[in-house]
């Protein structure tokens, strides 16, 4: 049943915020500390696992696979309600420092991921593309 | 019958917000096909077009929540709200190979470290250079510049001005909206076609928004490695800013 595969997907979530937001109390700090990254590491161990011994059924993918492909739709939806008027009334400080640390940021990532290893192949060289080329 | 219209999609407003978003994804797409033979992302275009949307109905509005505070659009805010954001970008890790992030490894964590402190240091600069003095301020504002949820919480816990905090929170902004715009144009050119510079570059870059937007403009596949380490990026931050990040700055001013 697809909402299986939502339960899982809400379940998975619900797990990594409550992980992270007792990782945050731990540490004496009113936030969670990367809860959405615990739950999509369990999500991929969890459905990794079920899919191995055979418990992963297509609707119950497709429950998943929905949210997948909803996910550029919500972003536009996101980006369409972000206080972009105040970002660039902010001040050339905000405007500034913004831009500064993407720069920077950018600038890195050449020098972090170095030289071109076979490990590290485009996606188009792969025979068998990922879940979210299956979707599309 | 205007009324009775706008009531009723003030009612349905999430349903309103399916249809609205639908249409500016049928557009952008049109566009890209037509108007730019597949140069510019579909995807890209719809954030553009949503980014713009969200600058005229601040105007409009003169609230903070873009064009959702027009009554007729409030549903964008839940579709696009924090909630439902979460619960995609988790779903997009399904069908990522672990072995992929293996790879990663000791260099996405390099690159988390990294991010937060080279972007801490960029606002910590810029707000030294605008003059402010105050420990406390220059963190906010270099808080800000590491995400905009790591610039208001840290400026809560430090306990800053109000202005100086909206100042941190629109760093973020910036941050994040840049990302959307320039992560596709630059992909090419910083080697963002693969899962390992994807990861590195979430790692560095930070902004979960940004990064997946950016990465979805670019190729959707990228999407799940890069918000995987944008998100620890946020608690990582979170973490150091208030605390170690603080000390540094108040041993100079």
């Amino acid at each position: 049943m697809v909402i299986y595969g939502v339960a899982l997907l809400a379940g998975c979530m619900l797990v990594g915020l409550i992980i992270g937001d007792v990782l945050g109390q731990l540490l004496g700090i009113d936030a969670n500390l990367g809860g959405v990254g615990i739950a999509m590491l369990l999500l991929i161990f969890v459905t990794g696992y079920l899919k191995s011994h055979d418990h992963l059924p297509e609707s119950t993918e497709s429950g998943i696979n929905f949210w997948n492909a909803m996910y550029i739709p919500i972003v536009v939806a996101m980006a369409a309600s972000q206080n972009v008027a105040a970002a660039f009334s902010g001040g050339m400080v905000a405007i500034l420092a913004g831009a500064l640390a993407v720069v920077l940021g950018l600038a890195m990532v050449p020098l972090l991921t170095g030289k071109r290893v076979e490990d590290a192949t485009p996606l188009d060289a792969r025979p068998v593309s990922t879940a979210q080329g299956r979707t599309h | 019958m205007n009324d009775s219209i706008m009531s009723l999609l003030d009612k349905y407003h999430l349903i309103a917000a399916f249809a609205v978003i639908g249409l500016t994804m049928f557009v952008s797409h049109w566009m890209s096909r037509h108007l730019t033979a597949n140069r510019l992302h579909g995807s890209a275009i719809a954030i553009l077009i949503g980014l713009a949307l969200a600058y005229f109905g601040g105007i409009y509005t003169g609230g903070s929540h873009g064009l959702a505070d027009v009554s007729m659009f409030t549903g964008l805010g839940l579709m696009g709200g924090g909630m439902l954001r979460d619960l995609a970008i988790i779903a997009t890790a399904y069908g990522v190979r672990f072995s992929e992030i293996k790879k990663a490894g000791v260099r996405g964590l390099i690159a988390l470290f990294a991010g937060v402190l080279v972007s801490f240091l960029a606002g910590a600069v810029v707000a030294v250079g605008f003059g402010y003095t105050s420990a406390v301020d220059i963190t906010t504002i270099a808080a800000g510049a590491v995400t905009y949820i790591v610039g208001p919480v840290t400026g809560a816990t430090l306990g800053a001005s109000s202005e100086v905090v909206a100042l941190s929170i629109a760093a973020g902004l910036v941050k994040s909206i840049l990302t959307m715009i320039v992560t596709p144009l630059v992909a090419r050119m910083i080697g963002l076609d693969n899962p390992r510079s994807a990861m590195i570059f979430g790692g560095l870059i930070g902004t979960t928004s940004g990064v997946a937007a950016g990465l979805a403009a670019t190729d959707a596949r990228l999407v799940p490695y890069g918000a995987m380490t944008a998100t620890f990026y946020t608690g990582l931050g979170i973490l150091l800013a208030p605390t170690v990040l603080f000390l540094g700055v108040r041993m100079f001013f």
